[in-house]
């Protein structure tokens, strides 16, 4: 696997309330504490209890930034994931399970099948959610984890419950240590240590983080999947950081309260899945009528309409692209990864002020649910803060303050409501510099005409501030993946391999959509010898908008609608098919069933 | 914003906006400016210690001709607007402005859950029981029966109740005003702004041009102010009694008020020192951030 001399794939299949989160925090933690870089993808559905819940962790010594492509070991908590999943375990691989329980079925030659008698380790009649303990130890001892790590995590887990359960924990998950040690063959991979430690974040924490960094003070919403663990993090961070938080009746309140808030002079952000910004999307064109900054964030799910509420798309980018009627300047960006994000949001906060106008963000299920290690030390919790050219005391304009003022840029200083001598009136109607409505009696074209012209201006700006498109790798290969958005890392590790299988391509990645730098896009796509587009959804939507903005066509696509993620192997096979003759549209099939 | 040391008194006239009303003659929301500008003036408050929140609509043209700071948002979405704006800065004085289509219909809900949020705003909604900018159609107030453009054969809904309808969902001060009583619906709206809470001041004020059947002809014989009358405003049930009253008799006046509820904002531990978030220091100290990245560790 890899050049890495670790890289390992553990997966824990389980119904939704058998307590599959716990091994899979356990896991992450150790990892971290371990300086072993992990990256966690679980696949679940919009349940409570039940269901397939399917958690996929990745260890590795390099920083590993996909779930990867096959199974190592597999931790059956139910019989059901041994019956999904068992076909899919190879030689050398394991299976851990609980024998009290569940029937292993027919292995491949070569799988070694762990049995534990969970009610004989841990007493008749003990909590069902044992048997996670016991997987996970038995886990640790097959990959060569010292015991006293794997202790030091379950007291972290579980001391905060009570003493009593996190000692009870540690007990069990000694016995099925050493039972395992006696019994089973260690994996041919160990689990490195030594390593610096690393931090654990979810993607959504990511982006709360950064915008609590870059200086928010409002963040509001309504809880929709899979963007509400950035509400969860905001609302429990709240009062320490100094930040208001809000949950709302829905997101019209949302958008309208954050656009209230960030006229009033806070820096202000909401989150919301496809569903709410369809809520959302006047407010977007109040926003920027009124010239209001302020961040949305739109972390997309499988669509259209409720969709499929815990599986990841790219479907939304027309939605955004369109949102609110009219023609008016917006920001429209799609960060690559949940450090991408952290490290871009403090900027968009940036843009939004010194261009006064809407900035959306578009997320995807895949980075907002992601959990992974990071290195602490490229967390800069103190970015720039740069408002742009806002008043916050009286000056020289008092008395004959414009708001929205002609100028060489379009951008127009910005008084905060309550300063003396700087009153006026922010409109969603047309109005003239100072503020008055040209709609309701003076349509006059020549004022609208000029009002319209100013506030585009700002998007030439924007656009120079705006780092051009760049191509990663050899100049010379002989074909260039493109992609946006989420898609970002596992484009990266599929040129690895395709690298190994002997086929050079390079990566052409867009995180930054509106405005668009078309004329270098244009450029560099027609120095490619062949480009092939990967994206999660069916008519190649961002396709599209790359063949609007620079008429070029593509040559072939890789594409996935069925709401699981790209894994590897699937762009290379389908890279390797096209460049030997396939059709010019791929659609992986999706081996792992949730 | 903080009051200002030396604070010069101003008349009604100059809190007029850079224009002049576009309102039909005759149209009572005059009456709701004019009264509003007496209100602020008899307040002693300055131009910039005031935040005009309006929806869309022909009365939510308000802000434009009122001087002081303004928003004029989007249909239906004045109350949020002004939710966000008023805890960015708790030190302004918002007031919303806007009219019966608007607030209660289609922004409804955040009607409701802004009275129950109680905060700290005046809401002056100028019900005129009909939609006037879009030409005469019936509105969440119309009583049933209403022939308009779009009820040709007479309205069957029953229209809502604001009064009774904020009285339940929360809010701590609850008033009726009229335009034909300028100096009811000026003290009126100073217990408004003055009320630590939600306080919601519906004012009939009549469309001339739409509405031919709730006019001043119709109102003057009817309307008795609830301080005429032995009327306990701390009483919610007896305001809701009075509420439900639509006959030859229609109230005015407060139907409901109550200090026993904090207000949004006074409950918000985030508010509590340092003056209004929105001129706040942006950025965390060093304290705040090591805290966040040891519990990633």
């Amino acid at each position: 696997m890899g050049v890495g001399s670790f890289d390992y794939v553990i997966s824990i299949g389980g119904a939704a309330g058998q307590g599959i989160a716990t091994p899979g925090n356990v896991l992450a933690r150790l990892c971290a504490r371990l300086g072993v870089h992990m990256y966690a993808y679980n696949a679940y559905q919009s349940i409570i209890r039940g269901g397939h819940s399917f958690l996929t962790v990745r260890c590795s010594d390099r920083n590993i930034r996909t779930h990867g492509d096959t199974i190592d070991l597999l931790i059956c908590l139910n019989q059901d994931t041994m019956d999904r999943h068992l076909e899919h375990m190879r030689e050398g691989t394991s299976v851990i399970y609980n024998s009290n329980a569940i029937n292993p079925g027919e292995a491949a030659e070569g799988v070694q099948l762990c049995p534990m008698d969970v009610e004989n380790l841990a007493g008749k009649g003990a909590n069902k959610l044992m048997q996670n303990t016991v997987a996970i130890a038995v886990a640790c001892q097959l990959l060569g984890v010292g015991f006293s790590a794997l202790e030091d995590v379950i007291r972290f887990q579980f001391s905060a419950k009570s003493e009593e359960l996190a000692a009870e924990n540690v007990r069990l998950a000694k016995s099925a240590y050493d039972y395992s040690a006696s019994n089973f063959q260690t994996a041919a991979q160990q689990m490195p240590s030594g390593g610096k430690p690393l931090a654990v974040w979810r993607g959504n924490e990511a982006f709360a983080m950064a915008a609590a960094g870059a200086g928010v003070k409002f963040y509001c919403a309504y809880p929709m999947s899979p963007s509400t663990g950035i509400l969860h993090w905001m609302a429990a961070n709240a009062r320490e950081l100094g930040i208001m938080v809000r949950q709302v009746e829905d997101e019209i309140g949302v958008i309208c309260m954050t656009v209230g808030a960030a006229h009033a002079g806070c820096r202000s952000m909401c989150a919301t899945s496809g569903g709410g910004f369809a809520l959302m999307t006047e407010g977007v064109g109040a926003a920027g009528m009124m010239e209001v900054p302020l961040v949305i964030v739109n972390v997309q799910r499988a669509g259209p309409s409720t969709g499929v509420p815990t599986k990841t798309e790219q479907g939304d980018l027309w939605q955004v692209l369109g949102a609110s009627q009219g023609d008016f300047p917006k920001l429209i960006l799609a960060p690559s990864s949940p450090l991408d994000g952290f490290q871009t949001i403090p900027e968009v906060f940036n843009l939004a002020d010194k261009y006064q106008l809407p900035a959306i963000i578009l997320s995807d299920l895949l980075i907002s649910d992601e959990t992974s290690t990071i290195d602490p030390e490229l967390l800069d919790m103190h970015p720039v803060i740069d408002r742009g050219k806002l008043i916050t005391e009286a000056g020289d304009e008092a008395g004959r303050y414009e708001r929205y003022k002609f100028t060489d840029s379009g951008i127009s200083p910005r008084a905060l409501p309550g300063i003396p001598g700087y009153e006026h009136v922010v409109a969603t109607d047309e109005h003239m510099p100072d503020g008055v409505l040209i709609s309701d009696e003076f349509t006059h074209p020549h004022k609208r005409r000029a009002m319209v012209e100013k506030r585009q201006h700002k998007m030439e700006g924007l656009l120079a501030d705006l780092p051009p498109p760049a191509i990663v790798g050899d100049a010379d290969a002989e074909v260039t993946l493109i992609g946006w958005g989420s898609t970002a890392d596992v484009i990266r590790e599929s040129i690895e391999q395709l690298a190994e299988a002997g086929v050079v391509a390079n990566h052409l990645h867009f995180k930054w959509i509106v405005p668009f730098h078309a004329d270098e896009a244009s450029e560099l796509l027609s120095s490619c010898k062949r480009t092939i587009i990967v994206e999660n959804n069916y008519t190649g939507l961002f396709h599209r908008y790359l063949r609007s903005e620079t008429g070029f066509t593509v040559d072939g696509h890789i594409r996935k609608y069925d709401g699981e993620p790209f894994k590897p192997h699937q762009i290379v096979t389908a890279v390797q098919e096209q460049l030997t003759g396939g059709e010019a549209l791929s659609v992986p099939y999706e081996e792992i069933i949730v | 914003m903080a009051e200002t040391n030396v604070k010069v008194s101003l008349k009604p006239k100059d809190f007029k906006g850079k224009v002049s009303p576009d309102w039909c003659p005759g149209c009572g929301d005059f009456g709701v400016l004019s009264g509003l500008q007496r209100a602020v003036s008899e307040l002693g408050l300055q131009p910039h210690e005031i935040l005009t929140i309006s929806g869309i609509g022909c009365s939510s043209n308000f802000p434009g001709f009122f001087n002081s700071y303004g928003m004029h948002t989007l249909h239906g979405r004045a109350l949020p607007h002004a939710t966000g704006a008023k805890l960015a800065n708790h030190e302004m004085n918002v007031i919303v402005t806007g009219g019966d289509g608007d607030g209660y219909g289609i922004g409804g809900n955040h009607f409701t859950h802004t009275s129950r949020r109680n905060l700290d705003v005046l809401y002056i909604v100028m019900d005129n029981q009909i939609y006037g900018l879009t030409t005469g159609q019936i509105s969440p107030t119309s009583e049933a029966g209403m022939k308009t453009k779009s009820t040709p054969y007479g309205s069957i809904e029953l229209p809502i109740n604001p009064i009774a309808s904020a009285i339940t969902a929360g809010a701590t001060w609850v008033a009726r005003g009229y335009t034909g009583n300028i100096k009811q619906l000026t003290r009126l709206m100073i217990e408004g702004i003055q009320h630590k809470g939600f306080a919601l001041l519906d004012v009939f004020s009549p469309c001339v041009t739409f509405n031919k059947v709730n006019t001043y002809q119709f109102f003057r014989p009817r309307v008795q102010p609830l301080e005429d009358i032995d009327h306990d405003t701390r009483d919610w049930k007896a305001g809701i009694e009075k509420a439900m009253l639509w006959g030859d008799v229609i109230h005015t006046g407060v139907f409901f008020e109550t200090n026993a509820r904090m207000t949004l904002g006074d409950q918000e531990p985030v508010l509590d020192d340092g003056g209004p978030l929105a001129f706040r220091e942006l950025g965390l100290d060093s304290e705040q951030t090591d805290r966040i990245l040891s519990r990633m560790m």
